[in-house]
């Protein structure tokens, strides 16, 4: 899967330069600023509510995340219906993935890693999780064993997010593509016409087949029955995929053709994208290290990032801030702390004081800077438990018989 | 405590593996070997015992003709130009428990040695039979590269065979060959035991400002050291507290101790009186709450992943 952030280094073209550029939105490139209201309206998905967030409430009996709370995933496709199901004890299993392109991986990375652990608590349910990297070998031109490589990294620091070993399978399309999994890729390539990739993808005459034949590959693990060593006996099953908006081609896609060949369609909640540190017209990429944080800073390096490269919304002068205030709208640091500072009412005491001009931008920086220090250290630590033997574990096609407890 | 000759004759000898054995005076070089077995049915192997400045460990496996060129083999990883040489002596001893001179594919048969990546010469392949040592200098076996194979697979090793004189370009758009043979954790020195942090071993993509380059030299245990060097305020924990229930409860311990010593002050209980209890009680569950649970994730998973490498590695029960 391409990564969730905005814009991202998939992106192949060089962008123009110029001002209003048309949004882009696809899953290897994302650029522009992006209206999401009109890009819910765009894709045909629907806005994540309060009535729902108080749903999951109810139905879990923990608090709903954070990201919940602030709109971070704010959109879905037939949510409503996997809360219905699993009101009545029908049960449901995530699906998410990533494309391992680079061994660095960054907050934005995490987000949605971060959000499908506390899917997985909350729920109790099994989750796959998908490691692209013949993707990343066609679309970076990687080599196989490169790819290969890169994915049990990856891997490494996936399960650092706390995932529960004995509800959740990781595997690599090289590994595992083939038996029952390949049998649905091609009942899904069947309905798929050249003409409808062209136009969900954008692919040209120039692109290859790989890139042209990969869509079926991360749209099966929507369905139980590519996975016979978990899932045999409940093909009734249904997915819920957590993943961000970019990713909405492949899933519609993908729900186009489920009832065709006999199959639920796979629920979805999406997320925004995650801002970089220079705001909303920077580029997050990876050739620019102080475009984010990444979960291998040292805790100077996350302040040095902080205090030199984030984009703030504060006025120029202290005296000016007292008098105007600073602009949360475009403010990074404010935007950061929405995603990753739990407390509720930190965070409106924060946004109100700053707003009014009573805090300093200064004040702020240093309140994210412990946030995300903390949140690194916490992942790096995790992170350094995870030995070769733990990655083989969780990619071991083998039972898992405590799945739903 | 590492495998001796006669321990892995006769795990050869229950593979089936076919192999000659040839016994001679303890030798130290190739020229030497080939005094005694220079004309039995077999190829020399030269075998080099190399490492990277990041500490991981490389055996290079060739026919003893084969040109092996350490500047296009460091470039070929990955590791730019000049990112391997010879690994010392002591690591000869502590990592593949073999003497000096000894050098062989056999000594992956050592748990010292997992983190070892072995790149053989595709020239083996050609050849009847290639000669190695059986861990000791005293003693040279010739082999089909097949049945090395088969050693290798049983205990647990993909074989590898690489193109040794290969010299493709590496640049920006031909990635380096052989990346994929770099292990992914590398190994202290002295303390074998003790698995340095997967994290520490970073890419060279990476700009990692700080990390001064004593920090990567140093033999030091990489935990505590590195830490310092890095300039962390927060000392990173070993992993051994995950799988050690005692030391798993000492940290839970620890924590809520801490907590709870900083929430009774003399402003606390003027403040809550006879009601500090549920307080503290309700603070320390907050504020705890998640930070257990993320320890007790790893520390399931932790002993899944042992449990798992015992169920993968059981011998069958003697019928």
């Amino acid at each position: 899967m391409a990564d969730a952030v905005s814009p991202t280094a998939a992106a192949e073209e060089e962008k123009v330069d110029g001002v209003a550029e048309e949004e882009v939105v696809n899953p290897w490139e994302v650029s522009g600023k992006i209206d999401y209201d009109k890009l819910i309206d765009k894709f045909g998905c629907q806005r994540l509510d309060d009535s729902l967030i108080d749903r999951v409430r109810r139905l879990t009996s923990v608090p709903p995340h954070v990201f919940l709370r602030r709109g971070v995933f704010f959109a879905h496709r037939d949510f409503n219906d996997i809360l219905d199901a699993y009101e009545k004890g029908d049960k449901f299993y995530l699906y998410t993935g990533r494309g391992p392109s680079s061994e660095a991986l960054h907050l934005g990375h995490l987000i949605p890693f971060m959000f499908t652990k506390y899917l997985q608590d909350a729920f109790k349910v099994p989750l796959v999780i998908q490691l692209t990297d013949d993707e990343k070998c066609m679309w970076k031109n990687l080599t196989v064993e490169e790819s290969q490589r890169l994915a049990r990294e990856n891997a490494k620091d996936i399960i650092a997010c706390g995932f529960d070993v004995s509800r959740t399978f990781i595997f690599s399309d090289f590994d595992y593509v083939g038996g029952a999994f390949y049998k649905n890729m091609v009942k899904v390539a069947k309905c798929v016409t050249y003409n409808k990739v062209v136009g969900i993808f954008g692919f040209t005459g120039e692109d290859h087949i790989g890139k042209v034949s990969f869509p079926p590959v991360q749209a099966v693990p929507s369905f139980p029955s590519s996975f016979p060593h978990l899932f045999t006996g409940k093909e009734n099953l249904r997915c819920l995929i957590p993943c961000a908006i970019d990713q909405d081609p492949y899933f519609r896609m993908t729900r186009d053709v489920a009832p065709r060949i006999g199959y639920h369609k796979p629920a979805l909640i999406e997320s925004l994208f995650f801002p970089a540190l220079q705001g909303e017209n920077g580029k997050m990429s990876a050739s620019d290290p102080n475009s984010a944080i990444y979960v291998t800073d040292s805790p100077k390096e996350i302040k040095d990032k902080i205090n030199k490269y984030a984009f703030t919304g504060g006025q120029d002068t202290k005296e000016k801030q007292r008098l105007y205030g600073a602009n949360l709208e475009v403010d990074i640091p404010v935007k950061y702390l929405s995603f990753f500072l739990d407390d509720d009412e930190e965070l409106e005491h924060i946004k109100k004081e700053y707003g009014s001009g009573r805090m300093l931008t200064f004040d702020v920086k240093k309140r994210l800077i412990e946030v995300l220090t903390e949140l690194v250290e916490r992942h790096r630590r995790a992170r350094a438990a995870v030995t070769d033997e733990m990655v083989d574990a969780f990619m071991a096609v083998r039972p898992l018989p405590n799945m739903f407890n | 405590m590492g495998y001796t000759k006669e321990q892995l004759l006769s795990r050869l000898q229950e593979l089936r593996v076919d192999f000659t054995k040839y016994e001679h005076p303890a030798v130290l070089t190739v020229e030497a070997q080939a005094m005694y077995v220079g004309n039995v049915e077999g190829a020399l192997s030269k075998n080099l015992f190399l490492k990277d400045k990041k500490q991981r460990f490389y055996i290079v496996s060739a026919l003893a003709n084969t040109n092996v060129d350490l500047k296009v083999l460091s470039q070929r990883l990955g590791l730019g130009k000049g990112g391997v040489r010879m690994a010392p002596e002591e690591a000869l001893g502590e990592i593949l428990q073999v003497p000096l001179g000894c050098v062989t594919p056999f000594a992956v048969i050592n748990e010292s040695a997992r983190h070892v990546s072995l790149l053989l010469d595709q020239g083996f392949k050609s050849q009847k039979r290639c000669i190695f040592h059986p861990l000791s200098n005293d003693t040279s076996i010739a082999l089909s590269a097949n049945d090395l194979d088969n050693f290798l697979r049983s205990v647990g090793r993909d074989p590898l065979y690489v193109d040794l004189e290969a010299n493709p370009k590496v640049g920006k758009d031909q990635p380096p060959d052989l990346a994929a043979l770099v292990p992914s954790d590398s190994i202290d020195l002295p303390e074998i035991s003790k698995k340095a942090p997967s994290s520490q071993s970073s890419v060279e993509k990476k700009i990692s400002a700080d990390v001064k380059p004593n920090a990567v030299k140093a033999k030091a245990v990489k935990t505590t050291d590195a830490v310092k060097t890095k300039d962390k305020t927060a000392i990173l924990q070993p992993p051994v507290s995950f799988s050690d229930p005692g030391q798993f409860v000492e940290e839970i311990l620890d924590k809520t101790s801490a907590l709870l010593l900083s929430e009774i002050t003399e402003e606390s209980i003027q403040q809550h009186g006879g009601n500090l209890g549920v307080f503290v009680s309700d603070n320390i569950r907050k504020r705890l709450s998640s930070k257990l649970k993320n320890l007790a994730i790893i520390f399931k998973n932790t002993s899944y992943t042992e449990g798992f490498h015992a169920g993968t590695h059981h011998q069958p029960r003697r019928q």
